[in-house]
């Protein structure tokens, strides 16, 4: 019973541990932005390997979701004669909610493993160390250059996911089914306020691109130097990512959407 | 690739993200049909019950948006709901118009619908809307349809019992 | 060097010793003692080997001299001043002044072979582009890879790649140049061509330079003095390539010679073997 208790207690420490060493990390990685800014091209690299190499996926899934949101509202709305509503619903739910959402979970699939295995191979090749020993701090030469290319990422391709979204709905309602293309953007440009909807979307998408870039960073750089350490690194930045981006919608969402 | 092609791509990544920003802005919100006509004034209106109203909701005339509800308070004086409405420059109205709560469709949402008066004075900024109507509640429609059904069963027949000073 | 007295490190006048380690014990955790109360020193313009089986703290030694970690006990000074792991300004002066060569080189992957030479010259000087070109190239041409300027580091081979970071830790000229087992992995030839660059370089630089190494035979044809370490982390013996060649000392002998048992054995700790069969003995 008693090691149970201790075994308990262990876990609860490491826990504390593990988040106090996350809070220093963080706190270390802002002070170093200012560093990084004054070299604008390794953030600008950063944003184009985060960024530019996501925009396939993005838009092709921002095309395909609002492709099956119309058609699945379509059929709901019907049955109470507000098909017309269609084009609001579609673009609430897209720059309220699946915009910053999906688009966070994506990212975290595709750019946050891939910085975690950058930086844990670097690690294991002694990079990091040799640039420490030539006096150069790698928390702001790579870190914090790839920490700020994925906070400025993530807001644009989630602004891209909902706008290839209702783009992507307006063909699928419009063309195919039939909805009326005065109404559709009519009463969707009067139900969706852009400080209310757009703008909180927006911030959402920013809170998600501070989660996942610094948990991806953060993996990458506590990973052991070898194969099956970089490849624990790599799940745990998709299941840490994913599962705070959700925690974090549900309060943001609570927070901003609530009378 | 060379820095200047990485550059280059981001700019466009950037240019893309504004792109996007502008369409969900303005064509898909209602950024672009409200602060162009070069901003607002506010007035009040005070009603006994204002229904399912909500903020942002729209103020019309003749079924044309000329403004929005700002702010919906309780006058703690007189019970009333005390509506603040942010109506659109480039429209005055006489200031014996009257507003009233009405629904859009059958199910729909709220609005204020603004009726013009005769006046030659115009409402101006922090002016008070007079004439209100208050928004229909369900439940009062009902129990009147009800009290009505019954006034009219207790007139066509004397023998009723229950009616009691009705004639 | 008899081994009847504790071997004390090289006396040399102060004005000669570039790195003094005095006394020093450490571990990266409490449970694990690397070094065991160490003292070496390193004299100004020579070259010094560290010799010692895998695990007995030799890269250790190196990350202490660049302060990477802070000593437990003791200190570690360069060039007469205290290196205090904690004091991030004293650290960035001193790592100026030494370059380092990581065992398989820890060359920057994303960048090409002039792109990594010209790191640290980028990040710590002022200077314009074609003078860095010019220095680059004077580097590149010193370890024989001029022409491989423009490579990705994906199409250099392993030797080449020491070569460039060795190119790239003397791109600032150091005072001090260590080498984290520089031939671990080379064929003859290019072990050859390293030791003759360390040795080259370290005299037209007027640098001093420390190896950690396996590779005795190599280290001798090119050192000035050698430390050997015993895997408990102590200095077992030290001196010049011909006094140790000489040593009667066993440990010494079997690490010279390299004698498959001697003082360190060959069977890891066991029980008896018939006892392991099940083999009545």
């Amino acid at each position: 019973m008693t090691n149970l208790v201790q075994r308990v207690g262990q876990v609860a420490l490491e826990a504390l541990r593990g988040l106090g060493h996350n809070a220093t990390f963080f706190a270390d990685l802002v002070r170093n932005v200012p560093t990084a800014l004054r070299r604008p091209y390794l953030v600008v690299a950063q944003v184009h390997a985060i960024g530019n190499l996501s925009l396939l996926i993005i838009m092709a899934s921002g095309l395909a979701v609002g492709f099956v949101l119309a058609l699945q509202s379509y059929y709901a709305l019907v049955t109470y004669g507000a098909s017309e509503s269609l084009g609001l619903l579609v673009n609430l739910s897209l720059v309220r909610e699946l915009g910053p959402v999906v688009t966070a979970l994506l990212f975290a699939g595709r750019a946050g493993t891939s910085l975690t295995a950058e930086i844990g191979l670097m690690k294991a090749g002694e990079q990091l160390a040799a640039m420490e020993m030539m006096a150069i701090d790698p928390k702001s030469r790579v870190l914090a250059p790839r920490f700020l290319g994925g906070i400025m990422a993530m807001p644009v391709l989630a602004v891209l996911f909902s706008a290839v979204g209702i783009l992507g709905a307006y063909v699928v309602a419009v063309r195919l089914i039939g909805v009326d293309d005065g109404n559709f953007w009519s009463i969707m440009q009067n139900g969706v306020d852009v400080w209310r909807d757009v703008g909180n979307g927006i911030i959402k998408s920013i809170m998600f691109g501070v989660i996942c870039t610094f948990v991806a960073v953060y993996q990458g750089y506590e990973a052991q130097a070898t194969p099956e350490g970089v490849a624990h690194a790599t799940t745990r930045t998709v299941v840490i990512s994913s599962l705070s981006v959700l925690a974090t919608d549900f309060v943001l969402t609570a927070l901003m959407f609530t009378h | 690739m060379g820095k200047k092609g990485i550059e280059t791509l981001v700019g466009f990544f950037v240019l893309l993200g504004i792109v996007g920003l502008l369409f969900l802005a303005l064509k898909a919100a209602n950024l672009g049909s409200f602060t162009s006509s070069g901003g607002t004034y506010s007035v009040t209106a005070k009603f006994d019950n204002i229904g399912g109203l909500k903020v942002r909701a729209p103020v019309r005339s003749a079924g044309v948006t000329v403004g929005r509800v700002a702010s919906i308070a309780l006058d703690p004086k007189t019970y009333q709901g005390v509506v603040r409405l942010d109506m659109q420059r480039s429209v005055q109205f006489p200031s014996d118009s009257s507003a009233r709560i009405l629904t859009s469709g059958l199910l729909g949402d709220q609005y204020i619908g603004l009726e013009a008066g005769a006046e030659e004075k115009v409402l101006a900024a922090g002016d008070v809307i007079k004439q209100t109507q208050s928004a229909v509640v369900l439940e009062s429609l009902i129990s009147q349809f009800l009290f009505n059904k019954a006034a009219d069963a207790g007139s066509s027949s004397p023998a009723a019992p229950a009616s009691g000073g009705k004639k | 060097m008899s081994s009847e007295s504790l071997p004390t490190k090289a006396e040399l006048p102060k004005a000669d010793t570039l790195i003094d380690i005095d006394h020093v014990t450490f571990g990266y955790d409490a449970s694990r003692t690397i070094l065991n109360d160490v003292s070496l020193t390193f004299a100004r313009g020579k070259v010094t080997a560290i010799l010692g089986g895998s695990g007995c703290g030799k890269t250790t030694l190196l990350r202490l001299i660049g302060g990477v970690h802070a000593v437990t006990k003791g200190t570690v000074r360069f060039d007469g001043e205290v290196v205090d792991a904690r004091n991030k300004d004293q650290l960035f002066r001193l790592r100026r002044r030494l370059g380092m060569l990581f065992q398989f080189g820890a060359l920057f992957t994303d960048l090409s072979v002039f792109e990594n030479v010209a790191f640290p010259l980028r990040e710590h000087t002022d200077l314009d582009d074609t003078m860095i070109r010019d220095i680059v190239l004077m580097k590149l041409n010193a370890v024989g890879l001029r022409g491989a300027a423009q490579l990705r580091i994906s199409e250099i081979s392993g030797g080449m790649a020491r070569r460039v970071a060795l190119a790239r830790a003397i791109a600032l000229d150091p005072e001090l140049i260590m080498y984290d087992e520089p031939f671990a992995g080379l064929d003859p030839i290019s072990m050859a061509v390293a030791a003759n660059l360390i040795r080259t370089l370290n005299d037209t630089l007027g640098a001093t330079s420390l190896m950690v190494s396996h590779d005795v035979q190599e280290c001798f044809s090119i050192c000035d003095y050698a430390y050997l370490l015993s895997s408990q982390g102590r200095v077992v013996a030290h001196g010049r390539p011909e006094e140790l060649n000489a040593s009667d000392d066993p440990e010494v002998r079997q690490f010279i010679r390299g004698e498959p048992d001697g003082p360190v054995r060959f069977h890891y700790p066991a029980r008896p073997l018939a006892e392991d069969l099940g083999v009545k003995a």
